[in-house]
């Protein structure tokens, strides 16, 4: 398995947010993409997972372009942005069911998963009585349940608590240990084995 | 398949969870159709003429009402983004998002079409080609209001755009629709418009998902 992006540059209304970003993870390997607001940080992912075209350059899975359309790269993805695509009127439950069935499933069971989250007790509640980070925890129990080696998440840790931060970087590493592979934006420090990280910070050059 | 009927089974369960908001274009139907004959305090002879128009126009806007939020709860909150990252087409996204949003807006708008007809004193034979007109062309009016819908979704400002893009393309379903009730009210047999309204039924909901899931595809990549 290798992801890796090829010179990769993105214009935003007239603006250059990032040219020739390049780099390539495989299997084990975190990437950390740093940069301060603006820098295009939820731009650069977006083109990684193929949301947007990249204004040039290309990004790859398993050397083959992810915009092929023999690509199997998206049953090989699991993206979760900057929002919780949750619903309201539902149950902790019935919203994660519905999230395993856009992706491939693995063998966890759905309970197993809220559990790890601590969610367990939870789980017939409303999402509309949640709080924003348990609405976090609940993105990340999807995860969980899918049986994809490739996460890319924007802000991860976004609302989450310091016991919240510490339970993803668990999930993380035990992922990166399994042999998946993570691409990540954060502004907190990472608190993940150094021999598993990349850094990629962007807008310096244009300074 | 699997996903899709989870889909449609989701949106039910939604809709019945905040049923005030799903009655919103059936209590506007209801409005438009009830007020008409106040405002212009018509005789029944009158209110016979014009009531397959006004059946019509009303089911016209009040799905047109509804189209709004047809995508826009999942643009906003990321789902889209996932169904549209994820192995499944977003053409069954797309079929299926349609499908029950009509079943939620426009099945009980068809269900108590009926009961105005009368109260408008349409003549009982046209009542079952009413509901046959409504039955194929509300989902025209879904499927095809869904394309701009689609388009319009990642815009912040669109309130006038949605109408101005969909209104041309309902206008031969209006024409179609009133026209079989108006003809078959008149004794005479409304099959040559109801021909056409099917045609153009399978045109909609068989093209239209796949210009809606394109459209959809657009709006995310913004």
């Amino acid at each position: 398995m290798l992801f890796s992006a090829h010179q990769l540059s993105c214009i935003r209304s007239h603006k250059t947010l990032f040219e020739n970003v390049s780099f390539q993870i495989s299997a084990g390997q975190l990437l950390l993409v740093e940069g301060k607001n603006g820098a295009g940080k939820t731009s650069l992912l977006k083109l990684l997972t193929g949301l947007r075209r990249p204004d040039s350059g290309e990004v790859h899975w398993n050397n083959l372009n992810i915009l092929n359309s023999e690509s199997d790269f998206r049953s090989h993805l699991a993206w979760l942005g900057h929002q919780n695509p949750l619903k309201e009127e539902q149950t902790a439950l019935e919203n994660l069911i519905l999230l395993g069935h856009i992706r491939p499933r693995n063998t966890n069971s759905m309970i197993s998963a809220l559990k790890t989250v601590h969610l367990g007790h939870v789980k017939h509640k409303f999402i509309k009585t949640f709080s924003a980070g348990m609405k976090r925890r609940l993105c990340l129990a999807s995860l969980l349940i899918a049986d994809t080696p490739l996460w890319i998440l924007d802000e991860p840790q976004a609302a989450l608590d310091k016991a919240g931060i510490a339970l993803f970087e668990d999930l993380a590493e035990q992922h990166l240990k399994n042999g998946g592979m993570i691409i990540m934006t954060s502004h907190h420090s990472v608190n993940i084995a150094p021999e598993y990280i990349q850094t990629l910070k962007l807008g310096q050059e244009s300074q | 398949m699997n996903s899709f009927l989870t889909l449609v089974k989701r949106d039910l369960l939604l809709a019945y969870r905040s049923r005030g908001e799903a009655f919103n274009s059936l209590i506007f139907f209801g409005l438009v159709i009830l007020l008409f004959p106040i405002g212009i305090s018509a005789s029944e002879k009158l209110l016979a003429e014009i009531a397959p128009g006004l059946i019509w126009i009303a089911a016209l806007l009040a799905s047109m009402l509804s189209l709004d939020n047809l995508f826009k709860e999942d643009f906003h909150d990321g789902t889209l983004e996932q169904w549209a990252l994820s192995h499944h087409s977003l053409i069954s996204f797309a079929w299926a998002r349609l499908l029950s949003h009509w079943i939620i807006t426009a099945l009980p708008l068809i269900i108590i079409a009926p009961m105005f007809a009368l109260s408008l004193n349409l003549p009982t034979e046209a009542i079952g080609v009413l509901i046959i007109s409504l039955l194929l062309g509300t989902p025209l009016l879904t499927f095809i209001g869904g394309i701009g819908v689609a388009l319009t979704t990642g815009l912040k400002k669109s309130s006038m755009l949605l109408p101005l893009l969909v209104l041309p393309f309902y206008i031969p379903v209006l024409i179609f629709g009133a026209s079989a009730v108006d003809v078959s009210a008149d004794g005479w047999s409304a099959a040559g418009q109801l021909y056409i309204l099917a045609g153009l039924f399978v045109l909609g909901i068989t093209l239209a998902p796949f210009a809606v899931a394109t459209s959809l595809k657009v709006s995310v990549s913004q």
